[in-house]
């Protein structure tokens, strides 16, 4: 969030009266907030609280049963397919388990949005794929398929994927899901240098703690119970200032403070 | 925005002056991936008429935007420069630029080049050789694995649901009864008709009466069945296990300790070979009722003279042994189906190769069975 950003008039995304449904099922209601530009933004909250659910709605997938996702001011859910089309291709989407394509190799994985969206040639296509893969430390696997590498392996050139068309708005699922601490941190870094030097605006879904802190700028935490967003804002001033429990609870890892000794209490902290 | 305007008014200019001892590559404009860059050759041509630089730097400032097919080129420049003995300077760069090349060098690329020189002929010859008898040897375990399983189930001891099995006894029998009607029904016209037009000629349209019968029941009941299943089931054999393996519940079962063989193959294997020969005297049957129509309808051969003619041509023993290739043919195809959907291997692309080549083994398997069926019933008298 640098000062000439908050001359823009519209926020990147705006999320207006969102209310999310399976059919008479209430998943989440009326949720509001807004995600500035080249910030990283996190959906937090407990398993099945309705995480991915949000971002599935924010990127196209599933249609709000009420509400609007705004893009730079622009309706999404209020486009027509074509211009909803348009406004997809700028996002670029980490998915889960990665996603990648099986039957293709990594390079051909990262080209095939390059081939589609671009006029450029194979040869360049080509160069494209193998510089983002070496932007996530995977340098020379161009040829290598899915199925070949490990899942944190998986995970980044998914990432890669995800930036081939240098896109506005990253949005990760669950990005340090089934990585090791280590490759999680990496991911953080990576995801930060990322957003730092290509400027992109980042939304994350997760739920782990160390990445939340380290990478967050903003966050929503989403609430099973009462369905609904509980608090909004840094996730650092969230701990020190929240006074809501549950928020409390879910960012001290259920009511340890932060720091102490753990006492292998449980206090009262149901995702 | 034609392409037309877009290649004489470029968004973005390069310039270079290759006598200065201090080379400086100025870029200016918009560098995106559909600005159609210029290609890195030119610039490298530029760079080699240099002869008494030393070094290359670069002035960005009139660089508007930019974005990861910026960086290819300016890898690519690097990469020509320092191949010319250049010393690169990428302070004139922009920052962000700078980061995403350190981040790209942070793990140095790894070399990871497979194959290299063609393998000699004798070498190739060799190597399929051996992925042959691999084959051969895993279809012999499957086939044991199987057994063993097949064996405990008689023992009462076979670890399955009783519901897997008669939801497979429902898809391979009942369901199937349809596209079998269909089939049979036909293949039973086209016998009538192929052998009334040649018996027609001395007579003896009639006679087309017997063939029908033998042929369905001898041939052609238990052999259409049997392609039936193979594309139908064998496939979906294949299909449902390849996914399973996929999806690691293959082993999943075998770490808890539930043989996939008799927990998954068994229940498959058993449906298909249990409804294969009843599917198959369907088949002679509504095969006999498709030639019957022929003879009636269009032969003119009354429906009495018909039935007796049929009646009289096969007895129990064509029926018989045609039952008995349906038992062999149901095994067969329930072997392709498991084998293949078992060895599948963990990806979408191999999943659909297993199911292909479980359709392909268990049409193969079918008509050699078949043939040396015919040629062992010919020879014992059956």
């Amino acid at each position: 969030m640098t000062p000439s950003d908050s001359n823009q008039a519209a926020p990147r995304i705006r999320v207006v009266d969102v209310t999310m449904a399976y059919g008479d099922f209430v998943i989440q209601r009326d949720l509001n907030f807004d995600v500035a530009r080249g910030e990283i933004f996190i959906i937090m909250g407990g398993s099945g609280c309705g995480k991915s659910t949000l971002l599935r709605h924010m990127i196209g997938l599933l249609r709000p049963a009420k509400g609007d996702v705004r893009y730079d001011g622009a309706s999404f859910w209020g486009a027509d397919d074509d211009e909803r089309q348009r406004m997809v291709r700028r996002f670029g989407v980490l998915y889960q388990s990665g996603a990648l394509w099986s039957s293709m190799t990594l390079a051909e994985n990262i080209g095939l949005p390059l081939g589609e969206f671009t006029d450029l040639q194979a040869a360049q296509i080509r160069e494209l794929a193998a510089l983002k893969l070496s932007l996530v430390g995977l340098g020379g696997f161009e040829d290598f398929y899915p199925s070949e590498i490990s899942g944190g392996m998986q995970k980044r050139a998914g990432l890669a994927r995800a930036m081939a068309l240098d896109p506005d708005i990253l949005f990760l699922d669950e990005p340090s899901a089934g990585l090791d601490p280590v490759s999680s941190r990496l991911l953080d870094d990576l995801i930060l240098e990322l957003r730092d030097s290509l400027n992109c605006t980042v939304v994350a879904v997760t739920h782990e703690l160390a990445s939340i802190f380290t990478i967050a700028d903003d966050s929503v935490y989403l609430d099973a119970q009462t369905r609904t967003m509980l608090a909004q804002g840094d996730p650092k001033k969230l701990l020190a200032e929240s006074k809501d429990p549950k928020v409390h609870a879910f960012l001290t890892r259920g009511g340890q403070e932060a720091g102490a000794v753990p006492t292998g209490r449980r206090a009262g902290a149901k995702a | 925005m034609t392409p037309g305007s877009a290649v004489s008014v470029s968004p973005w200019a390069w310039d270079l002056d290759p006598s200065a001892d201090d080379m400086v590559l100025r870029l200016s404009g918009s560098w995106r991936m559909q600005d159609h860059l210029p290609s890195p050759t030119e610039v490298e041509t530029e760079l080699t008429r240099a002869s008494s630089a030393r070094r290359l730097t670069f002035d960005t400032r009139g660089v508007t935007a930019w974005d990861t097919g910026f960086l290819v080129f300016v890898l690519n420049v690097r990469a020509a420069a320092t191949s010319l003995g250049l010393t690169v300077d990428r302070s004139g760069l922009p920052e962000g630029v700078r980061k995403l090349l350190d981040l790209a060098a942070a793990v140095p690329e790894r070399d990871t080049k497979r194959g290299g020189a063609r393998p000699s002929f004798l070498a190739r010859l060799g190597a399929s050789t051996m992925s042959a008898l691999a084959g051969a040897r895993a279809m012999i375990s499957f086939i044991g694995e199987s057994s063993i399983a097949l064996a405990h189930a008689v023992a009462g001891r076979a670890r399955f649901r009783r519901v897997d099995l008669l939801l497979n006894i429902q898809e391979a029998g009942a369901n199937a009864l349809g596209i079998v009607s269909l089939i049979s029904f036909l293949i039973g016209l086209i016998l009538a008709f192929v052998g009334a037009i040649q018996l027609r000629q001395f007579g003896a349209q009639i006679y087309s009466a017997d063939l029908v019968a033998i042929g369905m029941a001898r041939e052609m009941g238990a052999m259409m069945a049997a392609i039936i299943m193979a594309g139908r089931t064998g496939a979906a054999f294949a299909a449902q296990l390849g996914t399973m393996r996929v999806n690691e519940e293959i082993d999943a079962l075998t770490t808890m300790g539930i043989s996939p063989f008799e927990f998954l193959v068994l229940p498959r294997m058993l449906g298909l070979i249990l409804m294969m020969p009843l599917l198959t005297i369907y088949a002679d049957l509504v095969g006999i009722l498709g030639g019957a129509v022929v003879g009636v309808g269009m032969l003119k051969v009354g429906i009495v003279p018909y039935w007796n003619h049929t009646w009289n041509a096969a007895s129990l023993a064509d029926f018989a042994a045609g039952m008995i290739k349906s038992v062999v043919f149901g095994i067969l195809i329930a072997i392709a189906g498991c084998m293949r959907g078992m060895q599948s291997g963990r990806s979408s692309a191999a999943v659909g190769l297993a199911a292909t080549s479980a359709v392909v083994t268990a049409i193969v398997f079918v008509i050699v069975s078949d043939a040396i069926l015919t040629v062992v019933y010919d020879a014992i008298g059956f």
